[in-house]
């Protein structure tokens, strides 16, 4: 039995125990600071050897040139090197294996053999002995210099961009550029692999379990039902995390031919070039406007890059297409085939950087125009969907805009550029709007109810966003339970396939199939009351229908009920534009000696849907934020002009902010129910904090001293050269 | 990480016989030395742990202080007398690292540590300080956190330390004792080497030296200042600092010690922005003079070209508030 929903359609229920929306503390916030929180990397099964991977440090033809000698030594158990290992990890819901094979090299830094010894040390120190050589490649690794083929093309076009931009009394045409950035996750990727017969176990460091059991299944040509994944605590993912990863498959290999337990944890420096970046992006904006500001043509060129075979291209424009209204468009996508490190998916893929870059440009507009940025987004702000012309679900953008200004004290920032100085700081004011797609995955769960409680099971993931907390209120709500008469299991193949934890997905599908698990538990109780579910009310312990009561305990009678809950997304997609909307403000000093920013405030107003948790809600737009000034002022990863590798492969030159870069955040919430997401009303949260934060920052530098920053991020070297 | 012998003495002739063996190296703090350890850009055989010996402890010396080879880095910036006597040398070493890499830095272990030039930390890479003759990845390379000044057509690579920028503004000087038990001191100014041709050697060090302190004379200049300039507001890397200790005398500069980070092979001091700047009246023109003999000669490429306008603006600033 199991209650299934497709969402076709809006939604007409309500929820009513107030224990869903409640700010509570997170379910396993004791157990990671105190350690008890258990990751891939800390099981220590009997037997346990230790691997590691090897680096191509070059492209082309791969020799393992002294593998004999490094399979001598002392505590060396074997070289692995395996046609079905994989070069690079998997994209985001892929389902099935990605490239294979480590006979060559397609970028500098790609894993091409595992080295297995008894200790972690040996197994390092022969990985780093093992020579390897690479020849017969010169590929392309500038994503300017190769030609880009029809298929990795993607042009929307409406009206006459041109034409109206030669009409238009205000104009913009600007390039901007973002280097690649890594989601950089605090816990570097790791497996640990385990087999018992034709089964096998890996406990891992992924985000979306369900995916990643049929992708290493496919990798190491086995049935999917003999792979059981485990992730219960996985230390951050941002998108690193969502295809099986390269130490994983390796691992399962090496454990299968040793028949003992490996364990591969990827070095730090091995995190930053075998899991998948952002692409770096060429954006070319032309706006054409009319005197008001009213747009009338939107001009969005996107180059970025990926490996060939890669399927997946930094979706650039994906927030261009419904941000605001303009009868000409112009929306181009190009994907250069380079042999830079796999290109994938990095918190918010698309908006982003696709968002602000777009802001930047909006800003320019609105100096152009010469109206207030705020103004400039709320004039368009359009009726519908620009492109495909059906209504949006809900759309708040113009409260966000409204109630960020009012927080931040927008109508007293200097309205033009080097206006406040203190000392040698000069002082600015800047701000972008926020846009993020709202997307539902299929999902499933089960919740089983006893007098004791409920136990949720699923297989979704907690990878730092409060999924445990969320699913646990969830059943709370609908069980009339209080959070803590919940348990909730997660991260375990062996559980209902959740959706994983990536898109901002994770809260709404996942949650829902919990809320239909326990509506069909509900159901079950009705049946026992003799009622109808709807006019069912638990609260508790005790069963309620009209003005009939009875205990939960007495109703179940020592019996166990179970629900299994499934959603899948369906035809809502069609018949709305559903989005995340949100403002972000900006203050900032920007040194006059020596260019270095500083963010001094920022706030941040969003409209998400109905706010499942206050507390972790806030700690996503926050974490957004943050990495929307990190983007804006220090990240870049740099790849080697000759070889494309990465440069700057530790967190030490890779330049995340830290505590001094960020100031007290105001981050408000808006009230907001969209009946188009299914029964709980929620959209996603995670990733749009991220998307227009770094616009506010780099316009907030203009608004101070003048300088306008194009290419991010915006290092002391970049504003200094703009200083008189 | 290869394995190696550890040994930790509590005696100094004890620690510098073990130092003084084939493939020996000391440690402090190890903050530097592990890193590269795990990454096999550096190998011992033998790792000499020096923490035991008694060298921890900040001294009175005349008007000076002595300060011990293994004083940590946190408590050197806090020492009443640093911050009373020697504030730059404070400023220098809280803007540097982080505070748990403070916690177990030493002096003696920063001076020596290894430049962060990520072509030297990638076994992969060409790298004339790794391995002399190979050949130098960087150059050609992605170029920032690099030298502009001391470079040689064989290495660019940037000497990472603020509170050596900090001491050679101080005229400190360093204690050494050799294998034989022989004491002999040598200013900082002449205790590093340019890369030249021989970049794998960096100090005049010989094998089985040990710096046993760092002298700081009574400080020559009341108006210290330490001024760095980085990529985020703590735990980065200087792309230029400033240390400047000056007096004052009848509103002329009476002494003047201007050492620089972010820009050299080594610690940076020029002698002739110093005598330059000494005897003379404050004014824009003559800080803009010292900021032009300063990156006179100076190597400049891509990445580094914004150094020369960033360090003369920095130095003019800092000069301006030191004279204030």
């Amino acid at each position: 039995m199991s209650v299934q929903l497709k969402v076709d359609d809006r939604d007409t229920g309500e929820v009513t125990q107030n224990v869903l929306g409640r700010d509570t503390e997170r379910r396993d916030a004791r157990q990671k600071v105190t350690g008890r929180a258990t990751y891939a990397a800390e099981i220590r099964p009997e037997g346990l050897v230790h691997g590691a991977l090897v680096r191509a440090p070059g492209m082309g033809r791969v020799e393992l040139a002294n593998r004999a000698e490094v399979e001598a030594m002392p505590g060396v158990l074997m070289v692995l090197s395996d046609a079905r290992m994989i070069r690079n990890a998997a994209q985001g819901a892929a389902g099935e294996a990605p490239v294979q094979g480590v006979e060559t090299a397609a970028y500098v830094g790609q894993p091409v053999a595992l080295v297995v010894a008894e200790s972690f040390e040996a197994a390092a120190h022969a990985a780093r002995t093992l020579t390897v050589t690479c020849e017969g490649a010169s590929n392309e690794i500038d994503p300017e210099k190769v030609e880009i083929a029809e298929d990795d093309t993607d042009e929307t076009a409406q009206g006459d961009l041109e034409a109206a931009l030669r009409e238009a009394r205000h104009e913009i045409d600007r390039t901007y550029t973002t280097p690649s950035m890594h989601s950089a996750a605090m816990e570097p990727h790791a497996a640990l692999a385990e087999w018992d017969g034709a089964r096998l176990t890996v406990r891992a460091s992924l985000q979306m379990l369900r995916y990643n059991r049929a992708e290493i299944a496919d990798c190491l040509g086995i049935d999917t039902e003999n792979v059981r994944l485990l992730s219960p605590f996985v230390g951050g993912g941002f998108g690193s995390k969502l295809g099986i990863s390269a130490e994983a498959v390796a691992a399962a290999l090496a454990a299968r031919e040793l028949g003992r337990p490996v364990r591969v944890v990827q070095h730090r420096r091995s995190v930053f070039e075998v899991n998948t970046r952002r692409s770096e992006t060429t954006q070319r904006i032309r706006l054409g406007a009319d005197a008001e500001g009213r747009l009338d043509a939107i001009g969005h060129e996107a180059l970025v890059s990926n490996l060939p075979e890669e399927d997946f291209s930094e979706p650039v424009l994906q927030g261009t297409h419904f941000a605001y209204a303009a009868r000409n468009r112009l929306l181009v996508q190009r994907t250069a085939r380079i042999h830079r490190p796999a290109a994938g998916s990095v918190r918010a893929p698309g908006e982003a950087v696709g968002i602000t870059a777009f802001e930047i440009a909006m800003d320019e507009l609105a100096d152009e125009v010469g109206i207030d940025p705020v103004e400039l987004r709320l004039a368009n702000i359009p009726e519908k969907d620009p492109e495909s012309d059906v209504p949006f679900s809900s759309h708040m953008l113009a409260e966000t805009l409204h109630d960020g200004a009012a927080r931040f004290g927008w109508a007293d920032r200097p309205r033009a550029a080097r206006q406040r100085r203190e000392g040698e700081w000069w002082i600015g004011s800047g701000m972008a709007a926020c846009f993020r797609v709202n997307m539902m995955m299929p999902a499933e769960a089960r919740v089983r109810l006893t007098a004791d409680g409920a136990i949720v099971e699923t297989d979704m993931t907690d990878i730092g966003t409060g999924s445990y907390s969320i699913l646990g209120q969830i059943a709370a709500e609908a069980l009339g339970l209080t959070a803590e008469g919940v348990e909730v299991r997660l991260g375990d193949t062996d559980f209902p396939p959740g959706s994983g934890s990536g898109g901002s997905f994770g809260a709404a599908s996942t949650g829902t199939a919990v809320w239909l698990a326990c509506a069909e538990i509900r159901t079950a109780l009705a049946g026992r009351m003799d009622c109808e579910p709807g006019e069912l009310t638990l609260r508790e312990g005790t069963v309620q229908c009209g003005n009939r009561s009875r205990p939960l305990a007495e109703l179940l009678n020592g019996e166990t009920l179970t629900g299994h809950g499934e959603v899948e997304p369906g035809k809502a997609e069609d018949k709305v534009r559903q989005a995340t909307f949100g403002a972000c403000f900006a203050e900032v000093a920007v040194s006059d000696v020596t260019g270095e920013t500083r963010l001094r405030r920022m706030v941040g107003s969003f409209a998400a849907g109905r706010i499942l948790n206050p507390r972790t809600a806030r700690s996503q737009a926050q974490g957004g934020m943050i990495w929307g000034t990190g983007m804006a002022l220090t990240e870049a990863l740099l790849h080697d002009r000759r070889d494309g590798h990465v440069v700057n492969r530790d967190l030490a030159e890779y330049h995340l902010p830290v505590h001094a870069d960020i100031p007290e955040m105001d981050i408000a919430l808006l009230e907001e129910s969209d009946p188009w997401a299914g029964p709980l009303h929620a959209k996603g949260i995670g990733e749009l904090g991220i998307c227009g934060s770094g616009a506010a920052v780099i316009n907030a530098i203009h608004n101070a001293c003048g300088v306008r920053v194009r290419d991010l991020p915006a290092t002391p070297d970049r504003v200094l050269g703009g200083l008189s | 990480m290869r394995p190696f012998d550890f040994t930790r003495p509590d005696d100094l002739e004890g620690a510098c016989a073990a130092g003084f063996t084939e493939g020996a190296t000391f440690i402090g703090g190890g903050t530097n030395l592990i890193d590269l350890m795990k990454l096999e850009v550096m190998a011992p055989a033998h790792v000499v742990d020096v923490t035991r010996l008694g060298l921890d402890r900040i001294e009175d010396e005349g008007d000076g202080l002595n300060i011990g080879a293994t004083v940590r880095n946190a408590d050197l910036a806090a020492d009443p007398r640093v911050r009373r006597r020697y504030p730059v040398l404070s400023r220098a070493l809280l803007a540097g690292a982080s505070g748990q890499l403070r916690n177990r830095a030493t002096t003696a272990g920063n001076l020596l540590q290894r430049t962060r030039c990520p072509y030297f930390q990638d076994r992969d890479s060409a790298c004339n300080k790794r391995t002399p003759g190979a050949g130098c990845a960087a150059l050609g390379g992605e170029v920032r956190n690099h030298a502009i000044l001391g470079t040689s057509e064989h290495c660019i690579a940037l000497h990472p330390s603020d509170m050596a920028v900090a001491m050679r503004a101080l005229d400190a000087e360093i204690e050494v004792r050799d294998p034989e038990g022989g004491m002999r001191s040598m200013d900082l100014d002449h205790f590093y080497r340019l890369p030249r041709d021989t970049p794998h050697i960096e100090t005049r060090l010989e094998p089985g030296d040990l710096i046993t302190s760092v002298r700081l004379p009574a400080p020559k200049g009341d108006r210290q200042i330490y001024r760095k300039v980085r990529d985020r507001a703590s735990y980065a890397f200087a792309l230029v600092s400033v240390a400047a200790v000056l007096r004052m005398e009848g509103g002329k500069i009476a002494h003047a010690a201007v050492a620089f980070g972010g820009i050299g092979t080594e610690p940076w001091r020029d002698i002739e922005v110093d005598a330059m700047l000494t005897g003379e009246t404050p004014s824009d023109s003559l800080f803009d003079k010292a900021g032009e003999v300063l990156v006179q000669g100076a190597d400049v490429q891509d990445g580094t070209a914004f150094k020369v306008p960033l360090v003369q603006r920095v130095l003019k600033d800092v000069l301006w508030r030191a004279v204030a």
